[in-house]
């Protein structure tokens, strides 16, 4: 018969985590950059739901917001949200090689190799809409 | 003994006497080959023998010396006094975990954890001895082999915030033996496994710090086998959404 395992107690010492925790180390700190562009993009992401939404109150209403994001405020939250917007693209696409297990036949491709492709996929990609939506 | 000077801070914590851990210092001397555990097994032997930690085999094998050693996981049986010299050290117990008396941390949790992800080869229908061994090829071995090289020293649970603030997560190293097993030919346990691993506390917990990866002394790369288990949990269920007949 299988016997229950037994139960020790004995006093521990749980050590509180430090709100700064992130501060203490480079890495945490740029994890933590990661995580709060999320932020970013998601307010970006309603502020444009929001001027989609306007399309259909007509030309004139777009046409103000359109001349709202011309402001200051707004150019700068544009360009942070940029950036952070990059940032996680690069983290995202610079995993690739360690997530996906490509094999061609019975050679496993390095994982460089699928890194590599998937940013230049990447540069591709965003080259190809910032093309068709500038020309 | 070479003329170099170290000063090592370690956390003490004896429950019998004090609420909450303190720090001593001491200060040795040390030839040039000395790890941190040795410095440790200097001071219990000749300054301090209330001094308490784990160790064992010294060589980086049984994975039972992880500490933090300047703020870092390390196994401190591979963590050169040298490297750090001439500034001081401060030795602490792995954070997250409970710390039980000075170095030694409660590795309860852990032990719970691992158990359940059912580390070990599960058969539906085990095959009669008779029949031998489970063959498997080069190939095959070569699939989990990095994964097999956990040695459960926990400073991937001590690099993880995740860990530290949702004590809950399974954490990397059960999920890596989880995908080592899962990726081993002979296994038939995947499915009991992802009922624990594809849970809320199991990979989907993970926001891919990727500091367990960097603190393994094995090179096992957790962060890797999590993010690889999350594609193939996504691609399942997604089979099974698409084609629900396809599945028994």
């Amino acid at each position: 018969m299988k016997q229950p395992e037994p139960e020790y107690t004995y006093p521990t010492y749980h050590r509180p985590i430090p709100a700064t925790w992130w501060l203490r180390d480079r890495k945490y700190f740029l994890f933590m950059m990661r995580e709060l562009s999320s932020f970013f993009i998601a307010v970006f992401l309603l502020i444009y739901l929001y001027g989609l939404s306007l399309l259909s109150k007509g030309q004139a209403a777009y046409g103000q917001f359109q001349e709202t994001l011309r402001s200051g405020g707004f150019t700068l939250f544009f360009v942070v949200a940029f950036i952070f917007a990059v940032y996680h693209s690069w983290t995202w696409w610079s995993i690739m090689g360690k997530v996906q297990v490509v094999r061609l036949g019975d050679h496993k491709v390095p994982e460089r190799v699928i890194t590599a492709v998937a940013l230049a996929g990447w540069v591709v990609a965003s080259a190809v809409v910032l093309f068709v939506f500038t020309r | 003994m070479s003329a170099k000077k170290i000063t090592m801070r370690v956390t003490r914590y004896r429950p019998e006497q004090e609420d909450a851990p303190t720090e001593q210092a001491y200060e040795l001397e040390f030839p040039d080959d000395w790890v941190v555990l040795d410095a440790l097994n200097y001071i219990k032997d000749d300054v301090d023998g209330t001094l308490t930690f784990r160790w064992s085999c010294r060589m980086g094998i049984c994975g039972s010396c992880g500490m933090m050693v300047n703020g870092e996981p390390k196994l401190t049986c591979a963590a050169f006094l040298r490297d750090y010299y001439p500034a001081e050290i401060r030795v602490e117990p792995l954070q997250y975990f409970p710390i039980i008396r000075d170095l030694v941390i409660d590795m309860t949790d852990f032990l719970h954890k691992l158990k359940a992800i059912t580390p070990w080869i599960v058969r539906d229908e085990e095959k009669p001895l008779a029949e031998g061994e489970y063959l498997q090829t080069p190939a095959q071995l070569a699939d989990y082999k990095q994964f097999s090289m956990c040695i459960n020293c926990m400073l991937c649970y001590s690099a993880c915030p995740v860990y530290g603030h949702e004590p809950e997560f399974i954490g990397p190293a059960a999920i890596a033996l989880a995908h080592r097993y899962n990726l081993d030919s002979r296994d038939e346990g995947q499915e009991a496994r992802q009922q624990v691993i594809a849970s809320s506390e199991g990979i989907w917990d993970c926001t891919l710090v990727g500091e367990c990866t960097e603190v393994c002394p094995k090179r096992v790369d957790p962060a890797m086998a999590i993010q690889r288990t999350k594609v193939a949990t996504t691609t399942e269920w997604a089979k099974s959404m698409l084609m629900p007949w396809g599945k028994q």
